[in-house]
Formats: C-alpha cells, sequence, structure tokens
C-alpha cells in the first residue's frame, strides 16, 4: 500500500526517477565522455545518490502522516512502530531496485558497459545502503515536529552527504580537510563500498569495515527511530531524543577517527580516480583496473 | 455479578497543570450503548482515547474485554474497533484499498466488499480518500472500525460536523449495529443522538461524571417536567414566578426565565394573568418538552453547547 501511495506521489517521480536519472545521464554522458570504463568508475557515485534519496521521501511521508492525523488511525489497530517502520523500509526498497536497475540498465546498452564487477558485492551494499539511509529518515522524521523542520533538517544533512562523501565529486578533487571531514559520513562508505564493488570488482567481504559499519549504524538508526516514533500529532519529542539521533552517528565518528588515521578509503579512491584518469589522458581504456593493494591500503593517503 | 464488558473506576489523568479527567467511573454491559454525553472539553475524548490505549492514564483502573490497555495494548486493539473524533487517511488511498488495508492488520477480519455494500459506498469503491464528502469520510471511518469485528466499538463523536440528513443516516447506521448487541461506547455533544441512540448515558461535566442513567432515569430525575422559556419585556421576581400555579422552578437564563412545571397549562395560564396584573408584557415564548438538556441545565446551571 505505501509502495501504491508514493507511485502516486507526483513528489516521488522527481526525486526517485527524474533526479537520479539526470545524474545518470550527466555523469555518463558529461563526466564520462560517453566512455564505459569511466561510467562504470561513476555507476558507485551514482548509484549512491539513488539509494540515498530514500532518507528525503521516508522522513516527509511520515512527517506529513503524523502532522494529518493520518498515524493516530494506526495507533488504534494492533500494528506498532516497528511494523510501520519496517514497512516503510520494505517499501522504500522495492522502489530504489527498479531505478537502480533501469541505470545498470542503461549502463549496459546505451553506453555499452560490459563488466559491472562484482554483482553479488553490489547488490548487498545497494541493499544496506536503503536500509541505513531510510532508517536515518526515520530519526529525521522522529526528532522534527513539522514538515518545514524535517525540509530545513534534510538539507542539512543531503548537502554534506552527496558533496563530501565522493557522490558528486570524486574525493581526491576535494580539499584535504573537506576529504578528512568526508570520512565521519556514512555516505563515503557507501559510495566507496558501490565502487569498490563495480570498479574493483571487490567481493563483499574485502569491503567488510564499509559493510559492517554500514549494517551497524542501519540497525542503531532503525532501533533509535522506534524507541522515538511518535503516533500523535501534539506529543512532544522527547527530551533525550536529540542525544540518541547524535549517537547514531558514533559508529562513523569511530570510522572516520581509523579512517583519518590509516587513509585507506582516500588512498583507494584516489587509486581508482587515478586509474580512469590517466586511462582519460592516454585516450584509451585500461585494462582491469588494479584494485589497491593490502601494502596500499596500510599507507596513509597521498603518501 | 453483571457481565461488563468494560470496566473504568476513578480515572484520573492531568495534562500540564490541567486535570481533563478528575474521577471517572462507570461501566458498560455487553451489548449496550453506552453514551458519555458533555460540553466540549468536558473529557469525553480524553476517557475514550484511554479506553483505546491511545493515551496513558495518571491513575485509576480501567479494563476492555478483561485487558489493561496499557499493558496488553497490542491484544486489545485486536478486539476492538475505533472511530476517532476525526479520522485521516492519505488523500491517494481509494476507499476499498483503506478497507482492504486496515483488515489486513488482523487475523480475524471481515470481508471489505460486505462492508462497502453495508455502508452503501460501493459507487464509491475506487474513488480516493480526499473526494470523498464529509458523510461518505465518516461512513467510511465507520466500516474502518468493524474490519476486525471487533468485541467493542468505540465511537468518538460520531456525527459532529455533519448535517442533518448525513447525522440520520450514521444514526440509522449506529441503530443497525445495536439490533445486532453490538457493544458500543459513543462520545457526544448532541442531546437527540443520546437520547435515541444510548441505552445508557454518562454526563460528563469538567471531567467528571455527573449524572448517570438511562434516558428515561435521568429525565426522570428532574420530574419529568416541562420546560417554559420565556422572554418578557421588562424584569420580574424570580420568586413571584416560582410561585405561580403549576410552576415548580424558576431561573433567570440568558435574559429571560426558565419554568420547570409539571401542568404546563395551568402554568402558562397563571403567568399571563401575573403578567396581566404586573403591566408587563410578554416577548416569547417557547415549550419543551423534558430532554437531557434539562437534565445538564438543572445539574450545572448552563447549556450543553454554551
Amino acid at each position: 500500500m505505501r509502495i501504491l501511495l508514493t507511485l502516486r506521489n507526483k513528489m516521488f517521480l522527481f526525486f526517485s526517477v527524474i533526479m537520479p536519472f539526470g545524474f545518470f545521464f550527466l555523469y555518463a554522458g558529461v563526466f564520462a565522455k560517453g566512455n564505459p570504463e569511466a561510467i562504470r568508475y561513476f555507476l558507485g557515485p551514482v548509484v549512491s545518490l539513488a539509494v540515498m534519496g530514500s532518507f528525503w521521501g521516508l522522513s516527509a511521508a511520515l512527517v506529513s502522516f503524523r502532522e494529518q492525523g493520518i498515524l493516530r488511525r494506526f495507533h488504534v489497530t494492533p500494528v506498532t512502530a516497528g511494523d510501520m517502520l519496517a514497512s516503510s523500509i520494505v517499501a522504500n526498497y522495492v522502489l530504489t531496485l527498479p531505478t537502480v536497475a533501469a541505470e545498470l540498465f542503461f549502463a549496459r546498452f546505451i553506453f555499452h558497459v560490459r563488466d559491472f564487477g562484482d554483482f553479488l558485492s553490489f547488490f548487498a551494499f545497494v541493499t544496506v545502503g536503503v536500509v541505513s539511509f531510510a532508517s536515518m529518515g526515520l530519526v529525521v522524521a522522529s526528532v522534527t515536529n513539522t514538515m518545514q523542520e524535517t525540509q530545513v533538517l534534510n538539507q542539512l544533512i543531503w548537502l554534506p552527504l552527496i558533496f563530501l562523501s565522493g557522490a558528486t565529486m570524486p574525493l581526491p578533487f576535494l580539499p584535504k580537510l573537506a576529504q578528512h571531514f568526508g570520512v565521519f559520513l556514512p555516505a563515503t562508505y557507501l559510495v566507496w563500498g558501490l565502487q569498490g564493488a563495480t570498479f574493483f570488482s571487490l567481493p563483499v567481504w574485502k569491503l567488510w569495515e564499509e559493510a559492517l559499519a554500514l549494517l551497524v549504524w542501519a540497525i542503531l538508526t532503525f532501533f533509535v527511530s522506534t524507541q522515538l516514533f511518535r503516533w500523535e500529532p501534539e506529543s512532544k519529542i522527547p527530551r533525550n531524543a536529540k542525544l540518541w539521533a547524535v549517537a547514531t552517528a558514533l559508529p562513523f565518528a569511530l570510522l572516520g577517527i581509523w579512517e583519518n588515521r590509516t587513509g585507506n578509503i582516500l588512498l583507494q579512491s584516489q587509486a581508482a580516480y587515478m586509474s580512469i584518469d590517466r586511462q582519460d589522458k592516454s585516450g584509451r581504456p585500461p585494462n582491469q583496473p588494479d584494485a589497491p593493494s593490502k601494502h596500499q591500503r596500510n599507507r596513509g593517503p597521498f603518501q | 455479578m453483571e457481565n461488563f464488558v468494560l470496566q473504568v473506576e476513578n480515572l484520573v489523568k492531568r495534562y500540564a497543570d490541567v486535570e481533563a479527567v478528575r474521577g471517572v467511573s462507570f461501566a458498560v454491559k455487553e451489548g449496550e450503548v453506552f453514551g458519555l454525553l458533555g460540553p466540549n472539553g468536558a473529557g469525553k475524548t480524553t476517557t475514550i482515547e484511554i479506553l483505546e490505549g491511545l493515551r496513558t492514564l495518571d491513575s485509576g483502573k480501567v479494563s476492555v474485554c478483561g485487558l489493561d490497555p496499557q499493558r496488553n495494548s497490542e491484544q486489545l486493539k485486536n478486539e476492538i474497533g475505533a472511530a476517532l473524533q476525526s479520522t485521516s487517511l492519505p488523500d491517494k488511498l481509494r476507499t476499498f484499498e483503506a478497507l482492504r488495508l486496515f483488515a489486513s492488520f488482523y487475523s480475524r477480519r471481515r470481508n471489505p466488499e460486505e462492508l462497502l455494500r453495508r455502508f452503501g459506498l460501493e459507487d464509491k469503491r475506487d474513488t480516493f480518500y480526499s473526494k470523498l464528502s464529509g458523510g461518505q469520510k465518516q461512513r467510511l471511518a465507520l466500516a474502518m472500525a468493524l474490519v476486525n469485528d471487533p468485541r467493542v466499538l468505540f465511537l468518538d463523536e460520531p456525527t459532529a460536523g455533519l448535517d442533518p440528513q448525513v447525522r440520520r443516516e450514521i444514526y440509522d447506521i449506529i441503530e443497525e449495529l445495536k439490533r445486532e448487541k453490538k457493544t458500543i461506547v459513543m462520545t457526544t455533544h448532541y442531546i437527540e443522538e443520546a437520547e435515541r441512540l444510548c441505552d445508557r448515558v454518562a454526563i460528563v461535566d469538567h471531567g467528571k461524571v455527573i449524572a448517570m442513567g438511562t434516558p428515561r432515569e435521568l429525565k426522570e430525575r428532574s420530574g419529568d417536567k416541562t420546560r417554559i422559556e420565556v422572554r418578557l419585556a421588562r424584569q420580574e421576581s424570580e420568586l413571584a414566578l416560582r410561585g405561580l400555579d403549576g410552576v415548580s422552578d424558576c431561573r433567570n437564563f440568558n435574559g429571560g426565565y426558565v419554568l420547570h412545571c409539571q401542568r404546563p397549562p395551568q402554568a402558562i395560564v397563571a403567568l399571563v394573568k401575573h403578567l396581566e396584573a404586573q403591566g408587563n408584557e410578554l416577548v416569547s415564548l417557547e415549550i419543551a418538552t423534558p430532554s437531557l438538556e434539562d437534565v445538564f441545565i438543572e445539574l450545572t446551571g448552563r447549556r450543553l453547547r454554551d
């Protein structure tokens, strides 16, 4: 039912269909200049935008349902907060999959990308990405009272997520300070996870840090959103809610500190970017790009 | 011992400094239609929402179908149906989809098709919720409250804001449920609704039950007296009017006088003669048969919708 309702919403058409496809053709046609290998490089960022977009719609829908008193009607049924939130995430997942599939389809048949890397790994990151970012949307809905507040908070979260994570601009392009900040963002690990899967064909167990961090974050944000869930429009945000919401940033705060010390993810992004850049300058596609070696993974960034 | 399906003992609920419900107690028998009658802000909705498990109570004891709405919330919600004071659904949800969706939440459920037919919504089956009229929305809300064939049905102001014709349609539906011996707890501030539909009524004011019984018992309590409302050209002494033949009580009310009479014809004749003798004039005269409104006025000195 949530899927049907979402499909009947014109805003959905923009955020979940037009915007991701717009980004896809912008990246594939303009940035990658139609080069299949460069498009393969950009698949990670462009798919991550579609995956992350889930948090917008979900937070807005939940807050508007609460504001209009729709959630109250559900509250007199045996449906629990967990049921309500889990069904929202499942609906979001089902709606994101066709967009992602269409992007792969266009990449294959319009831009002739032949190798999509490790598909299982890619699918795992899409799944954990949708669940975790949708759960973050649910937390946003829990700590805001009105649609306006939700939109402001969404903007504040969305902009750093897309600009400092490598989703819109490769990480090595960013100033060093921004790169060091970027590793505190969950989006960075999603972008890299998807890029690792598609571009370096890395199986999910070789991207275990990224996958595990996103998974732990998904569980934590979902748990927090069930604790903070409010059915009634007039019910107040619990005093400790903001503290709980901030606590969801903990896994990536720790990971960010670790990554800033080791520099793994920044190094990997740079290796991926340089591989594309080399190919662009030589004018011919490279062979299978080299996955960063264990040695490289342990060196600091840009050393 | 009577077979009570719902019991409320000394219920108290506070919102910040305001005590919305102040020690309400009542019990409802299986198959009974029980009404909470009172003005807006009397604490009726708060009481009913505590019974539905939507709000927590501050003190007192509540049991619905033998369950505590706080502790056994999920179990309770399988046993009850509710039409809230204002039911809201997503604008783009169709009538039949709403019934099917809400039916899917219960293990015991009625056929949504049959409910559509019963509530006269067949031709609105595929209409978006936003396109339904007020009456159709309310019929859908009632149908949705019945999707799980509940043991107790809660109706919070089921006809508030509806025009008289639609209100009568809703009355017919509730009367049909009454014939089926469905246990119903309803709130209302319409006298007619309480008198016509309820087996027993609790009159609620300022968070307290001020009278309880069948509509007949309550009316008898006010002595089955006819109410005559008069407006006079000049002020009269209440004492003098109270002493007229056939008049048992008189009160100054909204600039006029309310006379309670057991023998209205004698009272009117005596009143006219008295006014003539005083050189006063009758501006208007209204005779009302005894109703629950009189009971309310007698107990509170106010009208129900003041």
